[in-house]
């Protein structure tokens, strides 16, 4: 899937979970690209206090999310009455990827859809693929 | 606390045609400004595509050429648009101009309620209702299929995780939570073992963990009466309630803000009661 993907930043505002050099390092990047983006002060705001602009943040088709854990991000958005489209939605996780990371995905024109869907559960060790050196 | 009656600003940062671009490090300045005050900021340029415009009150804010505002309005007259001329403002005073917009459209004022509430994984979510049963709060409740949801989101006691702890299934996420799986990283097999273990509460503490309360409470009262030692007595009921708050992960505060053992009773049975109801139907 190619453009027009949107990109939508989540600043998590209102907690220090999501390291503050990665976000604050995505931020300055989507802002020194020139690209268009949305930007919200914190989801888990928008989607307790059922806020209408999560609907208008997932009309529109494909987008791209640089937030925390694509399953939290996923029912927060279903929450609010604003389910993601599961084939159009990319989450990137400023918690644990590096800011280089996020910012080129969220740069990269192709869409890498990874929202969960069904119970997933990690695999265990022996249910790795074997990789070898 | 909902907003489906209340308006929120929407900010746009405007560098499309008629405007002049801001230094990367003025958006960038800008941009964390308002989003540290709560405000959702678009950045519309020449290029890409950002979310449709809704109800929200949109105040736009630009280095406009010559200072010249565009002229538009709302043709259906349901959307209070403003443009901004921000050339020579640096990030403090945009922000202030913005909170000033926001009281005088009377939207919506971010930031008086640090969001944490439960977040409910339905892929994962058997309807099993021990998170029901279990909040003391009347944070869940069913809808009219009685399927489990957050209703109560408000009623939920900040940083206290302790219903996903119940949670067979850890469906139960609280998003700022600082560990995985309740943080909403992925279910492990060792997660869903320890969760199996957590979810008997009532073995783990020797008995449900109010009725546990109740009788260190009761103890206490007893020693109290005999000893005439308040120290003692209040020393036990703090032993108690530190094994409690390791043990679920609940805030102290949260623990000694209970109600009396009375109340806490009352409201056992009652949520105990919903859930019953609602898995008979």
């Amino acid at each position: 899937m190619t453009m027009a993907t949107r990109i939508l930043y989540c600043n998590c505002t209102y907690a220090q979970v999501v390291p503050k050099e990665v976000k604050e390092a995505v931020l300055k990047s989507l802002c020194e690209s020139g690209v268009a983006f949305d930007a919200v002060a914190d989801l888990c705001e928008m989607s307790a206090r059922q806020d209408p602009a999560l609907k208008r943040l997932t009309d529109g088709g494909a987008i791209k999310i640089a937030a925390c854990y694509p399953r939290a991000v996923k029912w927060l958005f279903s929450a609010a009455g604003a389910p993601l489209p599961i084939e159009g939605t990319e989450i990137l996780n400023m918690r644990i990827q590096k800011s280089e990371e996020v910012v080129t995905s969220l740069l990269d024109p192709n869409l890498k859809p990874n929202l969960p869907s069904g119970k997933a559960t990690q695999p265990t060790p022996a249910e790795l693929p074997v990789t070898t050196a | 606390m909902s907003l489906k009656d209340q308006t929120a600003v929407r900010i746009v940062l405007y560098e499309g045609s008629g405007s002049q671009p801001l230094e990367p490090a003025d958006r960038f300045a800008a941009m964390t400004a308002l989003l540290e005050k709560g405000f959702s900021v678009t950045r519309a340029g020449r290029e890409g595509q950002v979310a449709p415009a809704d109800r929200s009150s949109l105040f736009v804010l630009g280095r406009f050429d010559e200072g010249k505002l565009p002229q538009v309005e709302d043709a259906a007259g349901q959307v209070h648009i403003r443009f901004q001329d921000i050339a020579g403002l640096d990030a403090t005073r945009v922000t202030e101009m913005v909170e000033a917009f926001r009281a005088e459209t009377n939207s919506v004022k971010h930031g008086e309620w640090k969001p944490w509430f439960p977040v409910i994984d339905y892929d994962r979510c058997t309807n099993c209702m021990q998170c029901l049963s279990f909040c003391l709060f009347g944070v869940y409740g069913v809808d009219q299929g009685q399927k489990i949801q957050v209703q109560n989101n408000d009623n939920c006691k900040t940083n206290c995780p302790a219903c996903s702890r119940v949670c067979p299934e850890a469906a139960i996420m609280f998003p700022k939570y600082r560990a995985g799986p309740i943080n909403g990283d992925v279910v492990s097999d060792t997660d869903l073992q320890r969760e199996k273990m957590k979810v008997d509460i009532s073995a783990l503490l020797g008995g449900d963990i109010y009725q546990m309360l109740r009788d260190r409470s009761e103890k206490a009262k007893s020693r109290f009466s005999k000893e005439r030692d308040s120290d003692k007595a209040l020393k036990e009921r703090q032993k108690c309630l530190v094994k409690l708050a390791q043990m679920g992960d609940i805030p102290m505060e949260v623990l000694m803000s209970l109600p009396a053992p009375e109340e806490i009773q009352r409201r056992a049975q009652e949520a105990a009661a919903k859930a019953q109801a609602a898995l008979a139907k």
